[in-house]
C-alpha cells in the first residue's frame, strides 16, 4: 500500500545521516536520559525535588512552556505568506514550519506533563471519561486548542509530503480551508495561553489586557528567530535549496516584530512606573528588586539588552541580509525574548504573593536537567520529521 | 443554588451514560481482582483490588452512594496501613438553609496564633513543611498594604507595641477564581458555600493556586509527615481526612465539625474570642448581627470574589 510505503521511506530517510548528524541525535538522545532519570525521581519523591513552593507554584517547566507555546504558533508566519500571498518559494519549508510547529506543540505538552504532579490522574482529563471543565477553565481550553493545532499541522504536512511522494501536487482547494482553520488556531493557540495568566486578577503583574498581543509579538520574534537558524542550518547540511529571498523575508518579519514587543514592554514600564501603584510590586521585584530580593534583575536587563542589540543590527538592510549578523541577532533576540517570557514573565507574576510576602524562586538541578530533556525532545522531533520532510521535498524520495 | 453546582448538575447528567458504562466495566475488574489478590499484598502495601478501585475511583459528586462507601472503606484502609489507627470518614451532606460565613474582629485579635495549631491538628496537615490554612500577618497599626506585612514574627511575646493583626485564610468566595481554573473540577462549592477539593480528582496542576487572590491554596510537594497519634482520626471525605503527596488542599471550614453544627477549630481555639461563625442564612445568629451592627470589611473586595469572610472592628 502506498502510505505504508510512504511511512517506511519516511522512517527510513529520518535514519540517513552523516557522523554529525547521528553525534547530534545522540547529545539530544543522552540529554534526554538525564533528565528522564530526574523525572523518575521526581514521580517517586513528589515535586519537591523543584524549586517551587506555596508561594511560587509555578517554575521553569511552565516558564519554557510559556516560550515554546509561542515557537508553535509562529510556524503560521511561513503559511500565511505561503497560501494567501501565493509565494511558491515560502511554500517549499512549509512543512519544515509543520515539523517547527509540531515538535513546539509536543514540546509545550511534555512541559506541563511533568509539571503535573499526578500524571497518574491523566484519564481524569480525557473528556466523557474524565471531567472537563469546560469552558471555564482556560487550561481545559489549552489542552483543546494545543491539540487541535497539532492534529491540523500533522495532517497538513502529511498531506503535502504524501502528495509529493506520490509525484502529486497538493490540491491547494481541498486543504485550503485546514490552511485557514490552521492560521487561526496559531493565533489562539498562544492567546488562550495569554489568557490562561491574564485571566487572574489576583496577579496584576499577569492582568493585563496587553499579554495576549504581547504574547503575539513575542512569539513573532522567538519563532522566526529560531525557525531562520533551522532553515539556514538546513541548507548548509541537507543541500536543500532554501531560497533567499524567504530568509530576508523571515529577517524583515523578525525585525518588525522585535519593534513591535519593544514597544509593548516600553508601554508596560510607563503604565507601571509613572504613578506606581501596589500593582506594580511585582515589575518592581522583576527590573529593580524588592526588599532586597532581586534574583531576576540581571536576567531581564539582559534580555533588554540582546533585544536592544539585535533590532539594531536587524535595522540596517546591508546587515540583515548577511546570513552571519542576521544568525548572531536571532540568537540574542531569541535568548532575550526566552528570558523576558520565560522566567522574566511567569516567576515575577508570584512575587509578592497576593498577600504580600517576597519569597524567591530558583529551579533546583533536577528541574534543569527534566525542562532541557523536554526541549531535547522537542529537537528530536523537530530534526526527525525535517529529515524526512526534506527528502520528501527535494524530490529524493518518491514512490515507485 | 450557585451557577456553578447548576452547572455541575448539568455536567453530570450530560456525561452520566457513558461514564456509567465505564466504570461498570471497571467494578467488574477491581472486584474480581480483589477475589485474586487477596493472598498477595503487593502494590505498595495495597491490595490489587484498592489500587485498581483507587485509579479508577470517580470523581465525588458521580459516585453512587456504594461507591462512596466503598471508596471511604478504601481511604481508612489506607490510613489503617499508614498509620496504624482507626479512622472514621464521614460524609456528612450540607444542612438544608445553611450557608456559612465567619467575622473576625481584628481589634481583638492580638497575634497569639492559636488558631494556627488548633487547624494543623484539627485537620491533619502535613507536619514538617510550612502547610498551615492561615496566615497571620503582622502590620504597623493603620497600615493596611499586605506588602509591609511580616510573615513570620517570631517576638518573645504578642502583641507588639504599634502592630496589629491580620489573619488571613481561605475566604470561601461565593464566586471563587479558583474552582473555575480547575481544569478537571477537582474543586467546587458546595450548596453550604464552603469550597471543597476532592483530593483523589486533583491531578496536582496548581492552576488554582495561580488564581487565588488570597494565598490560601497549599501544595502536598511531598508526602505530608503525621505523626501517627497526633492524627485526628474524626475526618470528613471533602474535609480534613488523609492527604497524598502531588494534590492541592485548602481550609473547609472545618466541615468535619461545622456540618455537625461545632465550631470551626480555629474559632474554639481563638483566646481573646475574635472569631463569629454561623449561618448567613438565619436572621437571628451572630454573624448577621455583626454584619448589621458593625462596620464590616472584606479583603481585596474590588476583585469581585465575594469573599464571605469578613473584618470588622469594635
Amino acid at each position: 500500500m502506498i502510505l505504508l510505503s510512504f511511512l517506511r521511506d519516511g522512517f527510513k530517510a529520518m535514519l540517513r545521516g552523516g557522523s554529525l548528524y547521528w553525534l547530534w541525535l545522540g547529545v539530544l538522545l543522552v540529554l534526554t536520559g538525564i533528565g528522564g532519570w530526574y523525572y523518575i525521581l521526581q514521580l517517586r519523591d513528589g515535586l519537591i525535588i523543584t524549586g517551587m513552593s506555596d508561594q511560587v507554584s509555578w517554575g521553569l517547566y511552565i516558564a519554557n512552556f510559556t516560550y515554546v507555546v509561542g515557537i508553535a504558533a509562529a510556524s503560521v508566519l511561513l503559511v500565511i505568506p505561503a497560501y494567501t500571498f501565493h509565494r511558491d518559494d515560502v511554500r517549499t519549508v512549509v512543512p519544515l514550519g509543520g515539523a517547527m510547529a509540531v515538535a513546539a506543540v509536543i514540546t509545550a505538552i511534555l512541559l506541563v506533563t511533568v509539571d503535573l504532579a499526578r500524571p497518574d490522574r491523566f484519564w481524569h482529563i480525557i473528556p466523557f471519561i474524565g471531567k472537563f471543565n469546560l469552558p471555564e477553565s482556560l487550561l481545559a481550553w489549552d489542552i483543546v486548542v494545543l491539540s487541535g493545532y497539532l492534529m491540523l499541522n500533522l495532517v497538513i504536512s502529511f498531506y503535502i509530503l504524501f502528495q509529493h511522494y506520490r509525484s502529486r501536487q497538493p490540491n491547494l482547494r481541498a486543504f485550503f480551508p485546514l490552511v485557514v482553520v490552521a492560521m487561526f488556531m496559531a493565533i489562539s493557540i498562544h492567546t488562550v495561553t495569554a489568557f490562561l495568566f491574564s485571566g487572574n486578577p489576583g496577579r496584576p503583574f499577569w492582568h493585563t489586557a496587553l499579554l495576549a498581543p504581547r504574547f503575539i509579538a513575542s512569539a513573532f520574534v522567538s519563532g522566526p528567530a529560531i525557525i531562520i537558524v533551522a532553515l539556514l542550518l538546513i541548507r548548509r547540511f541537507w543541500s536543500y535549496p532554501v531560497k533567499q529571498a524567504v530568509i530576508d523575508m523571515l529577517a524583515v518579519i523578525l525585525m518588525f516584530s522585535l519593534y513591535v514587543n519593544l514597544f509593548f514592554v516600553a508601554a508596560e514600564l510607563f503604565t507601571d512606573f509613572y504613578n506606581e501603584t501596589a500593582h506594580a510590586a511585582s515589575i518592581r521585584y522583576l527590573y529593580l528588586g524588592l526588599h532586597g530580593a532581586d534574583a531576576l534583575v540581571p536576567w531581564i536587563w539582559t534580555a533588554l539588552v540582546l533585544n536592544i542589540i539585535a533590532v539594531t543590527m536587524l535595522s540596517f538592510a546591508k546587515l540583515r541580509q548577511d546570513n552571519r549578523v542576521l544568525v548572531t541577532a536571532a540568537i540574542l533576540c531569541g535568548t532575550g525574548v526566552w528570558i523576558e517570557k520565560g522566567l522574566g514573565f511567569v516567576i515575577p507574576g508570584f512575587i509578592p504573593t497576593p498577600i504580600g510576602e517576597v519569597f524567591e524562586y530558583s529551579p533546583t538541578f533536577p528541574e534543569v536537567m527534566i525542562t532541557i530533556a523536554c526541549l531535547a525532545i522537542g529537537a528530536l522531533v523537530f530534526t526527525l520529521l525535517a529529515r524526512a520532510a526534506v527528502e520528501f521535498e527535494s524530490g529524493r524520495l518518491r514512490h515507485g | 443554588m450557585s451557577p456553578s453546582t447548576k452547572k455541575d448538575a448539568a455536567d453530570q447528567a450530560q456525561v452520566d451514560h457513558s461514564r456509567r458504562r465505564f466504570m461498570k466495566g471497571v467494578g467488574t475488574v477491581s472486584a474480581t481482582a480483589a477475589g485474586v489478590t487477596a493472598l498477595k499484598p503487593a502494590w505498595g502495601g495495597m491490595s490489587l483490588g484498592d489500587a485498581l478501585g483507587e485509579f479508577f475511583q470517580d470523581h465525588y459528586q458521580r459516585m453512587s452512594p456504594e461507591e462512596i462507601a466503598a471508596a471511604v472503606s478504601r481511604i481508612e484502609r489506607k490510613a489503617k496501613r499508614k498509620f496504624g489507627r482507626d479512622i472514621q470518614v464521614g460524609n456528612a451532606p450540607p444542612i438544608e438553609g445553611v450557608v456559612f460565613g465567619y467575622a473576625l474582629n481584628i481589634s481583638k485579635c492580638k497575634g497569639y496564633r492559636d488558631c494556627v495549631s488548633a487547624c494543623v491538628q484539627e485537620n491533619n496537615l502535613g507536619r514538617g513543611g510550612q502547610m498551615e490554612y492561615i496566615r497571620v500577618l503582622e502590620l504597623d497599626k493603620g497600615d493596611r498594604n499586605l506588602d509591609h506585612a511580616n510573615h513570620y514574627y517570631d517576638h518573645m511575646a504578642v502583641p507588639q507595641e504599634g502592630k496589629e493583626y491580620l489573619p488571613v485564610q481561605c475566604m470561601q468566595c461565593d464566586d471563587p477564581p479558583c474552582v473555575k481554573a480547575c481544569p478537571v473540577d477537582a474543586t467546587w462549592m458546595e450548596p453550604d458555600g464552603i469550597v471543597v477539593m476532592d483530593y483523589d480528582w486533583c491531578i496536582g496542576c496548581r492552576y488554582c493556586m495561580s488564581a487565588c487572590p488570597y494565598s490560601a491554596r497549599h501544595f502536598n510537594w511531598r508526602e505530608p509527615e503525621i505523626p501517627a497519634d497526633e492524627l485526628n482520626s474524626d475526618t470528613h471525605y471533602l474535609g480534613n481526612r488523609p492527604r497524598v503527596k502531588g494534590v492541592v488542599e485548602k481550609c473547609h471550614f472545618c466541615i468535619q465539625r461545622t456540618r455537625k453544627g461545632l465550631q470551626p477549630a480555629c474559632l474554639e481555639a481563638c483566646p481573646t474570642g475574635a472569631r463569629v461563625f454561623g449561618n448567613l442564612l438565619d436572621p437571628d445568629s451572630e454573624i448577621r448581627w455583626i454584619l448589621a451592627n458593625k462596620t464590616v470589611l472584606r479583603l481585596k473586595e474590588d476583585l469581585g470574589t465575594e469573599p464571605k469572610f469578613w473584618y470588622y472592628t469594635d
